[in-house]
């Protein structure tokens, strides 16, 4: 059997409500009053593409054989390297095998279905048995245009394979159109988007209605077989309208999450399948067609295995970690486009000594440290010499993984001296349960909720954008977790 | 067998800037007016200077690398000059140098200067100093503030204090810093302060407030030592010995292992207790006279006080709050004003935590003059909480 064996969902916890957009905008965008309602999810100023894609596929490794994994295919639009595959540091920072094919998806918002496909392909074809596949998107838009408020950030991740599955693929069906509803030149930062009424009209409501029957014609279905049929749209009126056409009910639909965080681009599809998948029982029969320059249709039967599935986030527990987003004008400064001063302080710029990342990519991008085989001990970073005063071991230390370990704060500061987008800068000393302790950037905190002793869990995020040489910095970052 | 350091080299000379933002110098002019005053204050010709040590941190902002300003600049007749660097211990590191060599019946006579230029990078605060390679990619961006703020932290939790009580304790010691700066004509900040307005002061980083934080300033200071018998042949009567040099460097276990609470400073804990042993100190609370220690941070000031076994484990706030350490108490702390207001020009700091020592063993200190002082500690620490370089030295009257 080939299909799902897991998934995980990435929705980062900043929600910007669209009438706060709306309110900052209104003097310049009136109009934009029609579609201010619900929120879009926003990346902290240290997320982009590819940390949220590996954030999504931790989410999905969970309690899942990670050293199986064969291949790791990343889909978005907005991968932060044009050449140094973005796969690979998504890999690195998984620590995945190094016997792994890695590959970007691109260039289309079906990019992370097409990616489902070749990974299917190549399971069919046994010559891989297990495959993530990653799609993750943070597209950006004018200030006061509805795309602003249309777009969220967001990843998704399934892991493909044969065994365990949750649900079975029982077929697939693409068609592809170079339907220029929008495109972005390779060097912008922006979508050019034709005419809403168009694109709904056009695109929407004729394109994914064609893969879908299509799909259906194949394999001899009617679309009543389904239990779930999921398709993303986020002009409400279409999304209704393209159920009518194909003949599914209103509840039989999926909803396209546009209230909850906006459309997250090629993690779209993605997410909102995982989001029923959140909800599917065994035997139920569930639909997924994607939309970009054509679509991409399957067809699933969930298995008995999927009330099995360990515990996770998913895109439900995600969309529950919400934290309000408060000012507008925050958000514009998180993606850059506020210009706010950081001073002469921030002027000093190093280059990043790629050897080094090269030479220590495991602890730099995994999070990788050592544990002393001769006392046990967990050190990070991994070094020739044990650290425990009764020991020091000399090369005797193997790879240990830290990413998935909780830790507590040993001690913190929140500093406003130090150059940041979001200050203050909150940093601290965090012990790993288990042994091991280091030095982070705090993430996703406020820092008058912070006690010494909290309970921290690691994330993958960017540490800094070297502009001058488009370098991305990534690391890990202590998250600290709510007092339950 | 070693035998220590233990009156084996005697002060003679010592010289030290005006401290502050010198806009009209640079690290040359710095070390002119220092040195000048310190080869008046010796009574020798500059000939006479064998072998010197200059201390500089942070050559990008500064002097440059080597030790070739200090040489060019006084044109010293191709003699040996050493750059030292150890962070803020660059200073008493470069004075160590010239005391072993002395000691070591190397050279005579040897000069030890530390100079830095800060005010010329634009900003506020210190730049930052990098810690390699991989730091570059992992370390948080932390600036000095930021990483001795979590020692608060880990102070308060470790003995149960609110960040009220800590706080209330590092506004004295500021508060009395200022103070004494007041006295001391070449400091950089000489306006007392409030302990009201440091508490409502401008958050730098949580829970360090701007009066918390030490100055930023320029400023050089220089000494010449030589050995006792010397001293003596050169008339020096009440001539100072150098009776401890201790030195103490993280070993990686505080940020790598498991058994530090980012409570206290465990190098400091252990060079105190070597030079102690040294001098022959037995009980540092009733033997040490004064002292002037590295207070780059109120908090770092606080936690000092028990690292170097004056005051009790969780018990500096309550000495603090009785007026132990004020300019009248028992073991009077900055008498100059500290780091906190005579300045902390990096480099030239060790030296001129020696130089106020010095003035009060001999009786020139003037207004802020410590009665019958006999033995002076000064404590440097360079890097943060969790890896440091520490320094202690004890200074004291050669008859004690």
């Amino acid at each position: 059997m080939i299909g799902i064996v897991s998934y995980g969902g990435y929705v980062p916890r900043l929600r910007l409500p669209r009438m706060t957009m709306f309110q900052s905008m209104a003097w310049f965008a009136p109009a934009t009053i029609a579609v201010a309602q619900g929120e879009r999810s926003v990346c902290n100023w240290d997320e982009d593409a590819l940390s949220m894609g590996v954030e999504a596929a931790r989410d999905c490794l969970k309690g899942a054989d990670k050293a199986g994994v064969d291949a790791l295919l990343l889909a978005s639009t907005t991968l932060p390297y044009a050449d140094r595959q973005n796969a690979g540091i998504a890999s690195t920072a998984l620590n995945l095998k190094n016997e792994v094919l890695t590959a970007d998806f691109t260039g289309s918002l079906k990019a992370g279905t097409t990616a489902m496909i070749s990974a299917f392909e190549s399971l069919q074809a046994g010559n891989k048995n297990s495959i993530l596949v990653v799609a993750s998107d943070k597209r950006e838009a004018k200030a006061g245009y509805f795309y602003e408020m249309w777009f969220g950030d967001g990843a998704a991740s399934l892991l493909l394979g044969k065994e365990g599955v949750i649900a079975e693929l029982k077929g697939f069906h693409s068609v592809s159109y170079d339907f220029p509803d929008h495109y972005r030149d390779a060097a912008k930062k922006y979508d050019y988007i034709w005419e809403e009424r168009w694109i709904r009209d056009e695109g929407y409501v004729k394109i994914l209605p064609e893969a879908i029957n299509g799909l259906l014609s194949k394999y001899s279905l009617s679309i009543g077989d389904f239990s779930k049929v999921v398709y993303p749209c986020f002009f409400s009126r279409e999304h209704a309208a393209i159920a009518k056409k194909i003949g599914a009910s209103p509840q039989m639909v999926q909803d396209n999450m546009h209230e909850a965080c906006g459309e997250m681009g090629t993690a779209h599809p993605l997410a909102m399948f995982i989001h029923a998948l959140e909800d599917a029982k065994p035997g139920d029969k569930l639909l997924l067609a994607s939309f970009g320059q054509g679509s991409d249709a399957f067809w699933f039967e969930v298995t008995e295995n999927i009330a099995k599935l360990p515990a996770r986030n998913g895109i439900k527990g995600h969309l529950a970690k919400r934290k309000e987003m408060e000012s507008y004008t925050k958000f514009c400064q998180f993606r850059d486009r506020l210009g706010a001063d950081t001073g002469i302080r921030a002027e000093v710029s190093a280059q990043s000594p790629l050897s080094v990342l090269w030479r220590k990519r495991k602890a730099i991008l995994g999070l990788v440290g050592g544990r002393c085989k001769v006392c046990g001990t967990p050190q990070f970073p991994k070094t020739d010499v044990c650290v425990k005063p009764e020991c020091h071991a000399v090369y005797e230390q193997e790879d240990y993984e830290f990413s998935e370990r909780k830790a507590k704060i040993i001690s913190f500061t929140g500093d406003l001296l130090a150059v940041s987008i979001d200050p203050p800068a909150i940093y601290g000393m965090v012990q790993f349960d288990g042994g091991g302790r280091t030095l982070l950037d705090f993430t996703d905190c406020e820092l008058e909720k912070l006690e010494v002793g909290q309970t921290v869990e690691m994330s993958f995020r960017k540490r800094w954008y070297d502009k001058e040489r488009g370098f991305h910095g990534y690391f890990w970052k202590a998250v600290p977790q709510e007092k339950a | 067998m070693a035998t220590g350091i233990k009156d084996k080299v005697a002060i003679i000379g010592m010289g030290c800037t005006k401290f502050g933002e010198r806009w009209d110098v640079g690290a040359e002019e710095l070390i002119v007016e220092a040195f000048q005053e310190c080869i008046e204050d010796a009574g020798i010709d500059r000939n006479e200077i064998q072998a010197a040590w200059q201390g500089t941190c942070i050559d990008e902002v500064n002097v440059g690398k080597s030790a070739l300003a200090l040489a060019l600049t006084l044109h010293l007749p191709y003699i040996p000059v050493t750059r030292t660097e150890n962070f803020c211990a660059t200073g008493t590191e470069a004075f160590r140098g010239a005391v072993y060599a002395v000691a070591s019946g190397a050279y005579d006579i040897c000069l030890a200067l530390g100079v830095e230029k800060l005010k010329d990078t634009g900003y506020g605060g210190l730049p930052s100093i990098g810690g390699g390679s991989l730091a570059f990619f992992t370390m948080p961006n932390m600036t000095a503030p930021g990483g001795f703020a979590m020692l608060a932290q880990g102070y308060a939790a470790k003995h149960g204090l609110s960040m009220d009580e800590v706080k209330k304790a590092m506004a004295h010691i500021s508060a009395k810093s200022h103070y004494n700066g007041s006295l001391s004509p070449k400091a950089h900040l000489q306006r007392p302060v409030s302990e009201d307005q440091i508490l409502n002061s401008p958050m730098i980083a949580y829970p360090l407030g701007l009066y918390d934080c030490c100055g930023v300033s320029d400023g050089a200071a220089a000494a010449i030592v030589t050995t006792p018998e010397i001293a003596r042949s050169l008339g020096k009567k009440d001539y100072v010995t150098v009776k401890a040099l201790q030195i103490a460097i993280s070993s990686g276990e505080e940020l790598q292992y498991d058994n530090w609470d980012f409570d206290h400073f465990v190098t400091t804990s252990k060079a105190s207790s070597l030079a102690y042993k040294e001098a022959g100190v037995n009980n540092p609370r009733e033997e040490i006279s004064m002292m002037e220690v590295h207070d780059c941070f109120s908090i770092t000031e606080l936690v000092t006080y028990e690292d170097l076994h004056i005051s009790e484990r969780g018990k500096a706030p309550k000495d603090v709050m009785e007026g132990f350490y004020d300019i009248n108490g028992k073991i009077p702390c900055q008498p100059d004003g500290g780091l906190k207001c005579f300045g902390h020009p990096i480099g030239a700091s060790g030296i001129r935590m020696l130089y106020e020592m010095y003035l009060q063993l001999l009786g020139r200190a003037g207004k802020r003059q410590v009665q019958n002082p006999k033995l002076g500690l000064t404590h440097n620490l360079g890097g943060f909480p969790f890896m440091n370089i520490n320094s202690v030295a004890i200074i004291g009257r050669h008859d004690v």
